[in-house]
């Protein structure tokens, strides 16, 4: 009951932020204004921004954040490792030096297009990563050591395809530090569906993940099948890292934080943990884009620094509590 | 009770057939069959590396033998279903993980896991269970707490609670005395006496201290070197010679004062002098 209870609260929190969202930005626009143009479209030069603009961007963020809120407590959960995130583990800097090399070498500039490349990126290295930190044996240290590493290397690789290929520089330069600023009705009719197959799939092994954090003899004598759960895993959180990262670049940190939060409310229950992140993540990621675009104003701070900058001291916080290593 | 020798004629329910076990290339034990009696409180007991649990997670289908087959009721366990071999046969393993501020109702309560499904979820049954896997194993006042701030010897009964719940008619329970001070492995042999004598399960574990197995078990089972060397009831099996055999190690047997059961009294390979035991 009081889970339920807790659902409903952090869902009032999200519509709180969507309006926020859809309210403020660079341009200050009068609530009445707003609501004129939600409802009615004059063709007026504040309703096209609220409808081509704002909403748009609004919706992208609710379906990027819960994509990597729901991929970071699957992460969690399947690696038993407390700092697995897209993020940190490499899975996102794959996915993008994948479009990277797909936009600059291949001319490929359309989401479609690219996307397939977010996913094989996305699933590289996830697997790169694993193989690096020792497969079985790999502790939640050498995980975000092998994770780390692989993301210097990718982004390394991603500024300097960047600075050789001047052109592309310009469509890349937003997308490769994480912004929501791209989103048109293109993009998200086109990246709903991948984000909507990865939370189904992502909620349906949530029983499997449960009988699975005590231990893989537990869950196999308690009847889970391991190896299936594992792979619905792997492309689910493929599947959402990918498309969110094809959306609007890397963004980090948003996968870490909110299952922490989640968990210290729900306990470790899955079935709790995943609705919650679904909820709770697009909150983050819409409450940080609104701060980009009021602390620099007229200009934007991009949402990828926002939560970059809000992440790495939770991040330190994180790493230096004594039970770390325990999930 | 039936004599367990009687197993020859009629099928158990759990047995080993010519099964070869190992771990990569390193073979622990070839050509062994094993019949575990049924309703029996069966101990397999045996020194290190004698291949005691391995037999034990070959029976619960944690490792698949490379030879032979381990049948339940008659079928090759490793081609029954997942759910259905977890509805039959439980199993208690050797280092169980408890998930981060869980508490011990939702912890014994993920023990219903094999009898849900995706449209059968949490129901009264489950419910009444889950209370009485706890009432069962004298955790149902710590129904509320975390199992992390709960005692080595509390928490080994909320995970005998769990495999309970799963309200198999077979429990395999690996050392679950391991890692207890000498009161609380009493205590969970108790409790594990009770359920097999109240509820009519037939339990297997393996355990290390070889009078403990001679005390609550009904039928022996002593292994050396990936071999069976005998099996029986306790007061047949353990005698001076047979611990001689499979621990090397020369003792007396003498009746355990308190139940009557044979009690291992070791030698040691130098009778000290009891001033010096004194001094350590």
């Amino acid at each position: 009951m009081f889970r339920a209870a807790g659902l409903l609260a952090s869902t009032a929190l999200l519509v709180l932020v969507v309006v926020a969202s859809i309210a403020i930005g660079a341009k200050q626009v009068p609530v009445g204004d707003v609501w004129h143009g939600l409802m009615h479209s004059s063709g007026a030069g504040t309703d096209v921004l609220i409808r081509e603009v704002r909403v748009p961007r609004t919706v992208l963020g609710l379906l990027v954040g819960a994509a990597l809120g729901v991929a970071g407590a699957v992460m969690q959960a399947l690696t038993r490792n407390p700092i697995a995130e897209p993020g940190i583990l490499g899975v996102n800097a794959g996915a993008a030096a994948a479009v990277v090399s797909a936009m600059s070498f291949l001319g490929i500039s359309s989401f479609t297009g690219y996307v397939w490349f977010a996913f094989i990126g996305a699933a590289v290295v996830s697997a790169l990563v694993y193989a690096l930190s020792g497969g079985r044996g790999a502790t939640p240290v050498r995980l975000a050591l092998a994770g780390t590493a692989l993301t210097a290397a990718l982004y390394g690789y991603v500024n300097a395809v960047q600075l050789l290929n001047s052109a592309a520089l310009d469509q890349m330069r937003f997308w490769t530090v994480g912004s929501l600023a791209s989103a048109d009705e293109d993009v998200i009719s086109q990246v709903w569906p991948f984000v909507a197959v990865g939370l189904v799939l992502a909620l349906l092994i949530a029983r499997p993940l449960n009988a699975m954090a005590m231990g893989d003899d537990t869950a196999r004598a308690l009847g889970a099948h391991l190896t299936r759960t594992r792979v619905l895993a792997m492309v689910a959180v493929t599947l959402l890292c990918g498309a969110a990262t094809a959306a609007c670049g890397p963004i980090v940190f948003i996968g870490l934080m909110v299952p922490h939060v989640v968990r210290a409310i729900t306990g470790p229950d899955m079935r709790w943990v995943l609705p919650y992140a679904a909820v709770l993540s697009p909150v983050l990621l819409l409450g940080a884009d609104v701060v980009g675009r009021v602390i620099t104003r007229p200009a934007e701070l991009q949402v990828g620094i926002v939560t970059a900058l809000i992440g790495g001291p939770v991040f330190i916080f994180l790493v230096r509590r004594r039970r770390m290593a325990q999930l | 009770m039936t004599s367990s020798t009687s197993g020859s004629t009629t099928m158990q329910r759990l047995t080993a057939e010519a099964v070869t076990l190992g771990y990569d290339q390193r073979i622990i034990a070839e050509n062994l069959s094993v019949e575990i009696p049924d309703n029996s409180f069966t101990v397999i007991v045996g020194p290190n590396a004698c291949g005691k649990s391995t037999l034990l997670r070959a029976l619960s289908r944690m490792l698949k033998p490379s030879k032979g087959r381990v049948l339940l009721d008659g079928q090759a366990i490793g081609s029954m279903p997942a759910k259905k071999v977890a509805k039959t046969l439980g199993l208690l393993p050797q280092s169980s993980i408890a998930p981060d501020g869980i508490t011990v109702a939702d912890l014994v309560a993920r023990g219903r896991y094999p009898h849900q499904g995706l449209l059968r979820q949490w129901s009264p049954e489950d419910e009444r269970v889950v209370g009485e896997s706890m009432a069962s194993t004298g955790v149902a006042e710590l129904a509320d707490r975390y199992v992390d701030e709960l005692s080595g010897g509390q928490r080994q009964r909320v995970w005998i609670a769990m495999a309970l719940a799963q309200q198999t008619p077979l429990l395999l329970l690996d050392e679950p005395t391991t890692y207890l001070d000498i009161q609380h492995q009493i205590d969970v042999l108790d409790l594990c006496a009770d359920l097999h004598e109240t509820q009519g399960r037939t339990l297997v574990a393996v355990l290390h201290d070889l009078n403990h197995a001679a005390r609550y078990a009904d039928h022996l089972i002593a292994m050396r070197a990936g071999k069976i060397v005998a099996e029986g009831a306790p007061q047949d099996v353990v005698t001076a010679d047979l611990v001689e055999g499979v621990f090397g190690m020369k003792c007396q047997v003498i009746d355990d004062p308190e139940t009557g059961t044979p009690l291992v009294v070791p030698a040691g390979r130098k009778a000290r002098a009891r001033t010096a035991t004194a001094v350590s």
